[in-house]
């Protein structure tokens, strides 16, 4: 009933792996190349979660806390959201854009965190990188393979920062994270402005901070 | 229970046009009202019927067992996405895809293990509705059609093709294609209990979420994963430590456009350019 947002799902989870780990990467004497640092933290993401017994059991802080010290030194944040509001961006004050890139950072990490959870051993192929040394603005692909379903492609949009290769839109199976939130907040902020699409956000955000809680007054309610 | 389907089906027809009233405010979706009701029809049919099923299916079957499911249904499509691969002008996708079937049916067993995958013949994914995207039809409006979900005026036509193709629909007795199809059904539903979830908390608009999502994922599908994509945007110049405005991060239209990022340096457009026009899996047809 979702099929183009199958794909999506699964490998969002091998895309928050990806991009997970690393941190160690962040003040590095040379920059490592954009596609050995998915690489090497792909693998090293991969292996902690494999070992840790809390995660495969669904403990979502533990995993909400890898993605913090491990993806988000990866990203370029502000850049995700400017493109992620897009034309309205320039209407928002200092203070405005300052919140909108926090209210969709936790946004971001808890989708993520959700989708790490559906991760299960599947194998990662890392595609050779197309690019000159010079280049300063590369994608790198990655695929999700899994048995009896059609490989999953993951495309990393990078750019060369002084601190190193920082992610600013992530493409899974062809749906760019970025681009899926444009009209959403587009429309917000038609209805309400800036503060209403920080309202929005921040509402959903809230919603999903007792998931736990929510789910057991739920599972209570029916029994 | 098929005829009960499809009168409940025109019924919500009839009744989501009236929502039509609703301009919507999406070139892509002009439907949007009708669509609105159709996505909340499924939306609650899904809640009180589809996923309690899909759930019970997951959590009662042994997961071999549903990976045997999975496989089955895969490889008796593998037949079709042959076929598509052939007329789209891929001969050498097709023959991977029909190899694949020769090898899955036999050594594994009926298609339930999927031995091609290990022995290099990658899967592929075609359909009819991708198959006239190649041959140059445009989407059209988007559609939410009962019960199916996503779809669009191109790939409506294109399910209409690939629903006679089906080796399951066509299968007789009808008792037996009924309890097939249902199967196959819920599966589906199985396999996409995480997706949904993961819809559940990241959108906040979750019929503007996956339309979205829907749109971008078949155009991708139609270029196999390497849309032309001249409206990549310029390289993000803003610093993530200094709160700079980011000098109008042009909204990118889903509709492919020619024209060239105006702010990138020669440089990077050259880069894109290569990055774009590079088939991005020469080893896809590996074997």
């Amino acid at each position: 009933m979702l099929p183009a947002f199958a794909r999506f799902a699964t490998a969002a989870a091998a895309a928050a792996i990806v991009l997970s780990g690393g941190a160690r990467a962040q003040a590095p004497a040379e920059v490592p190349a954009p596609d050995v640092l998915v690489k090497t933290v792909t693998l090293e993401v991969v292996d902690i979660i494999q070992k840790d017994k809390d995660i495969q059991k669904g403990d979502r802080k533990k995993v909400v806390a890898l993605i913090e010290t491990k993806v988000l030194p990866h990203f370029n944040f502000q850049a995700m959201t400017a493109s992620a509001v897009g034309r309205n961006w320039d209407k928002a004050s200092a203070e405005q854009k300052a919140r909108l890139n926090e209210e969709f950072k936790t946004l971001l990490v808890r989708t993520y965190s959700s989708a790490l959870a559906a991760y299960s051993s599947q194998k990662f192929e890392f595609r050779p990188l197309r690019a000159k040394p010079t280049d300063t603005d590369v994608t790198v692909n990655v695929r999700v393979l899994q048995s009896g379903t059609q490989p999953v492609t993951i495309d990393y949009d990078m750019e060369k920062r002084p601190a190193g290769w920082k992610v600013w839109d992530v493409r899974v199976g062809g749906i760019s994270l970025v681009a899926n939130y444009r009209t959403e907040f587009d429309n917000l902020v038609r209805e309400n402005g800036i503060d209403g699409l920080l309202k929005a956000l921040q509402t959903k955000n809230s919603s999903l901070e007792q998931p736990a809680a929510v789910v057991n007054a739920a599972g209570a309610a029916k029994k | 229970m098929m005829r009960w389907a499809r009168n409940l089906a025109l019924l919500l027809l009839l009744s989501g046009a009236a929502g039509c009233a609703t301009v919507g405010s999406d070139p892509r979706d002009p439907l949007e009202g009708f669509n609105r009701a159709m996505y909340s029809f499924n939306d609650g049919f899904d809640q009180a019927i589809g996923k309690p099923i899909a759930t019970a299916y997951r959590d009662v079957l042994p997961g071999q067992v549903q990976t045997w499911v999975r496989n089955f249904f895969a490889n008796l499509y593998d037949l079709w996405t042959g076929f598509n691969n052939l007329i789209q002008g891929k001969p050498a996708d097709a023959v991977t895809d029909w190899a694949r079937f020769a090898f899955n049916t036999t050594l594994g067993l009926f298609g339930i293990n999927d031995v091609a995958t290990s022995i290099g013949l990658e899967k592929h994914d075609e359909d009819f509705g991708q198959t006239l995207g190649r041959w140059g039809m445009d989407e059209g409006a988007y559609l939410v059609w009962p019960f199916w979900g996503s779809s669009s005026m191109r790939d409506s036509a294109g399910l209409l093709v690939d629903f006679y193709a089906d080796p399951v629909v066509m299968h007789r007795p009808k008792g037996v294609r009924d309890v097939i199809w249902g199967l196959r059904a819920i599966g589906k539903r199985a396999d996409l209990l995480d997706a949904s979830r993961i819809l559940e908390e990241a959108a906040l608009d979750k019929y503007v979420f996956q339309r979205d999502a829907y749109l971008q994922r078949r155009r991708s599908q139609v270029y196999d994963g390497n849309p032309p994509r001249a409206a990549r945007e310029a390289p993000r110049a803003e610093a993530e430590d200094e709160l700079q405005p980011a000098s109008a991060a042009p909204v990118a239209p889903i509709a492919p456009t020619t024209q060239a990022p105006q702010r990138a340096a020669p440089e990077a457009v050259e880069a894109a350019v290569r990055l774009l026009e590079a088939p991005a899996l020469p080893a896809a047809t590996g074997g």
